[in-house]
């Protein structure tokens, strides 16, 4: 079989052991000790020629139901979104998809002041003075911040919200096992953090209080509240947030926070079952020489031409090793890029406009669905593209009728808060049609 | 400061813009009207004004700026630089993939359960591992997956005091931050005089406090451990556990299985060993694999397959818990699934000889010109030192910086540290001996250079955009940002 990415002749071969001066390849493994020599023959499937896998990859994935074929009312942390064609078409330029991390920056000023545009875009949606390159994801940005919370104020007690996304607080916990930080988690109220029990809980040994705006509910919290009860005992205030609500809502660096994080997935990256997404972490100046992972700064070359360059590399797992202030090197680099090219493209004026038609899609279909029997808004609270309701009959029965009418139905909440059971979370975005909205309010009075 | 390229703040000019969203068809809600004032934004935040054609020529400008595997070689040791198959790109964007959604039904993702079922299978088969989780997003991820694992295993037997994890000083340095994160003291172990893991300093490191040994291997000179059968015995007498950083994975698909050298814990890069490409630093995937002893606590959820389909199965008693938000990057695993079907076991195989073979080649033709501290056959790498033209005035920073004007990308340097003036050269197997020819010619005359007209190479790089860029400022001074008020300047 001929395999199209191996570029090696038998003529190749032979004139390269030769030079190397041995008979075959084999001789190239005699230090890999024969009882551990791998003799079998992997049991994988055997190749497939391109028009085989092309397919065979078609096949798996009409086994999926898609956007397109069925009207989709989840979010729940991934959303679907318009995104500008030219996204995909920079993003597949194969200078940038191709390309390692910029250690050379001579030859990567492309990628370097893409994203030092990227960490502008973040400092400006967020409110802050400076901004990373990017982070695995949300929920993990989310976890990094109360590390490095707690090694900015040394100390260990982290009070994060109940209306925190539940996969955010779950990594959280484990990051902090490893970090030896304990957890504390406060309860919700109304849909939203229960701020009495918030300022009970807070004290001098606190790090960190960590809200997420809008929230898991979608409802948006009072994070000025929330300010100088983090503030009060020397603990930092960590904001997770969405940042196409940012072209509308107050942004947490003007509420006193002092780490802001959140996934840019909605800006430009496509949902894709979850992953690769973009987590984006943006802080003050006081702490910028704590930030995990990569930052791109600005310099000048030796002609005093404007150039760009990884900084503040002393706080990096290659310089520090074990004392490094977090063990990330990878990020999601290219879907940096791609948030910046979806910012780019709505820019000031698209930003605000995006958010204003979630804002109006998702408030006529709440109040559309609140005149459906049987569905009532399980809170009252300001909110911007999601909001839950409450439904006469259990989620998962109504979520398989709706699939049977071309719908996906909303996130059931009585998987992670039992005392929320029979309660949907119900995303809808700017791509939801009014007549979408119809077609759902329509399907549930026929089975509630 | 002369600006050069401009930023795409400086190409806005009010009123211009480069999307395009429908009308509303609702009623139209005023922010004001639904939400208090005090939650509403004052100014809008200082996002470009650009039209389409603008934002594509600044973007395309940018790219061209830039330089991938695409445009030439990238010789990037320990970051197997290999070819990223265009098809691969094509598939990972196909609707049934891009457009779903992690809480769906399972039902409705079947075909994407299935592909995550396979590619588990695949790559425990492809270490000689029990299980394996897809859900780290990197090789670093993948460590502290590893680590917390770890933790849990010795934790779950009421071992308590294994609270160090020893690395050799060859290790890539996110072996020992990744313990950290996961709450271990790091003990570093030296190599011996052939660049291996020197054995008896591993057996007087070794005690009731050690909860893991991480191992490269091949180890980052590009040397495979030879002792590692007696190094796994040690470890495991002594109670701890062997983690295999598989960064290096490439050099032995097929040939030899972590599993069966005595590795209890595995990840792989999916972005260096399967062709995802790296994206100018990511996304990546760093899946981890365990021997059943360890599958308990594998972080959840699991993709399992039942008598009604694949099902993701969240409740695992004795799981570390959740490491990532839902089930890892799938649109990566998509691409790694593609390569590992298109190869099949043979043409995996044939990778790993390929590479290392290339990697001979390139070795034994440059060894008359530089330092081989290491005379052996090489795996998939393999390390020179710069030390005969350092006596010279030219440091190894500037022949990698003269490389850029041959059109190369440089291979990593100054790692690993035990190697005086270090370039760790990672050919891969996808490049043609063409190639590696033009290469072997450029370094040959850098070398010439150094001893004729060193100025030559310490005035490198000439051919660049930029030259040489004062890193010493960027990170005393830090400018992070554009400011606005820089536009006047």
């Amino acid at each position: 079989m001929k395999f199209r990415y191996l570029p090696m002749t038998e003529e190749d071969r032979r004139e390269m052991l030769s030079a190397i001066g041995v008979d075959s390849v084999d001789d190239l493994f005699a230090d890999i000790p024969e009882g551990v020599r791998y003799r079998g023959r992997l049991n994988l499937p055997d190749g497939l020629s391109e028009p085989e896998l092309v397919r065979h990859m078609q096949r798996l994935s009409q086994k999926n139901t898609t956007f397109d074929q069925a009207v989709c009312f989840l979010g729940a942390g991934a959303y679907e979104h318009y995104i500008p064609s030219v996204v995909d078409h920079i993003i597949s330029r194969s200078e940038f998809y191709t390309a390692y991390t910029p250690y050379q920056p001579e030859i990567s000023q492309g990628e370097l002041q893409a994203i030092f545009e990227f960490q502008t875009m973040i400092c400006e949606l967020t409110g802050m003075e400076v901004a990373n390159s990017s982070m695995y994801d949300g929920p993990t940005a989310l976890a990094e911040a109360a590390g490095v919370a707690a090694a900015a104020t040394r100390k260990k007690k982290i009070l994060v919200s109940r209306t925190v996304h539940p996969e955010a607080r779950a990594i959280l916990r484990l990051q902090s096992r490893g970090l030896g930080l304990v957890v504390k988690e406060i309860p919700h109220k109304d849909g939203i953090t229960d701020m009495a029990l918030l300022e009970a809980e807070a004290d001098e040994e606190t790090a960190a209080v960590i809200l997420q705006s809008p929230n898991f509910f979608g409802n948006l919290e009072d994070v000025s509240a929330a300010e100088p009860i983090a503030h009060r005992h020397k603990g930092l205030l960590v904001v997770s947030t969405n940042p196409i609500a940012l072209g509308l809502i107050k942004p947490p660096g003007e509420c006193g926070a002092d780490i802001v994080v959140g996934d840019a997935q909605p800006l430009g990256i496509p949902v894709q079952f979850g992953g690769p997404h973009c987590g984006f972490f943006a802080t003050t100046r006081p702490l910028m020489r704590r930030i995990p992972g990569r930052i791109v700064g600005q310099t000048t070359d030796e002609e005093g031409v404007r150039g760009f360059v990884l900084t503040l590399q002393a706080r990096e797992q290659h310089i520090r090793r074990e004392k490094a202030t977090s063990n990330i090197c990878s990020n999601q680099a290219l879907n940096a890029l791609a948030a910046a090219v979806a910012m780019s493209a709505l820019g000031k004026q698209g930003i605000r406009d995006m958010a204003r038609l979630n804002l109006q899609k998702a408030h006529y279909a709440r109040k559309r669905l609140a005149q459906v029997p049987g569905v009532s808004p399980l809170f009252d609270r300001p909110f911007f593209n999601e909001f839950a309701v409450k439904l006469s009959r259990p989620v998962g029965e109504v979520n398989r009728r709706l699939l049977q009418k071309g719908i996906i139905g909303g996130y059931d909440l009585g998987r992670d808060y039992p005392e929320l059971s029979g309660s949907m979370l119900l995303a809808v975005t700017e791509v939801r049609t009014r007549g979408e909205i119809e077609q759902l309010a329509e399907a549930l009075e026929g089975l509630l | 400061m002369n600006p050069g390229k401009k930023l795409i703040f400086e190409l806005s000019k009010p009123g211009r813009v480069a999307y395009s969203l429908p009308e509303p068809d609702v009623p139209a809600v005023e922010p004001e009207e639904v939400l208090p004032g005090e939650l509403l934004r004052d100014a809008p935040p200082e996002l470009p004004e650009v039209s389409e054609p603008d934002l594509i020529r600044h973007y395309i400008e940018l790219s061209r700026r830039n330089y991938g595997v695409d445009n030439g070689f990238y010789p990037l040791g320990s970051c197997t630089m290999k070819y990223n198959p265009k098809v691969h790109e094509d598939v990972a964007r196909l609707p049934g993939f891009a457009r779903i959604h992690p809480y769906q039904p399972e039902e409705t993702v079947q075909g994407a359960l299935q592909l995550l079922y396979e590619l588990q299978q695949y790559l425990a088969e492809i270490t000689g591992m029990d299980r394996v989780t897809l859900q780290p997003a990197a090789g670093a991820q993948g460590e502290w997956t590893g680590l917390m694992m770890i933790r849990a295993y010795h934790e779950s037997r009421g071992d308590t005091g294994r609270n160090k994890v020893i690395v050799p000083d060859s290790a890539h340095g996110t072996n020992p931050a990744s313990a950290t994160v996961a709450g271990f003291k790091t003990v570093t172990v030296p190599s011996d005089e052939k660049g291996l893991v020197d054995v008896e300093a591993l057996r007087a490191a070794v005690g009731d406090d050690t909860a893991a040994l991480m191992l490269t291997n091949p180890n980052t000179l590009g040397l495979f451990e030879k002792e590692i059968q007696e190094i796994a015995d040690i470890v495991h007498q002594a109670g701890g556990l062997l983690y295999y950083d598989g960064a290096n994975a490439n050099a032995i698909l097929g040939i030899a299985r972590p599993g069966d050298m005595g590795f209890d814990v595995v990840h792989l890069n999916l972005h260096k060993t399967f062709t995802t490409p790296h994206g100018g630093g990511g996304p990546g995937a760093g899946p981890v694999g365990v021997k059943k002893e360890l599958a308990p606590f594998l972080p959840v959820p699991v993709v399992e397959k039942g008598e009604e389909g694949f099902y993701l199965k969240e409740d695992l008693p004795h799981s570390i818990g959740r490491v990532k938000g839902f089930y890892g990057n799938f649109g990566i695993l998509v691409r790694a699934y593609a390569y590992i079907r298109t190869m099949g076991p043979d043409g995996l195989r044939r990778v790993s000889e390929n590479a290392v073979l290339n990697a001979n080649y390139v070795m034994r033709k440059l060894a008359p010109y530089f330092d081989l501290p290491y005379p052996q056959h090489c795996k998939h790498e393999f390390v020179l030192s710069g030390k005969r033209q350092k006596k010279l005035g030219v440091r190894t920073l500037d022949m990698a910086k003269r490389l850029l004007d041959f059109g190369f990308h440089p291979p990593t340097i100054y790692f690993p540290l035990i190697v005086d003036e270090c370039m760790m050269i990672e050919p891969t197997e996808t490049e043609s001996k063409e190639t590696l020819d033009r290469f072997i010619d450029a370094m040959i005359q850098i070398a010439r250079e150094a001893e004729e007209n060193p100025e030559r190479v310490q005035d490198a790089p000439t051919a660049t955009v930029v030259k040489r860029l004062d890193e010493v400022t960027a990170a005393r001074k830090p400018v992070l940002r554009w400011e606005k008020s820089e536009k006047a300047q």
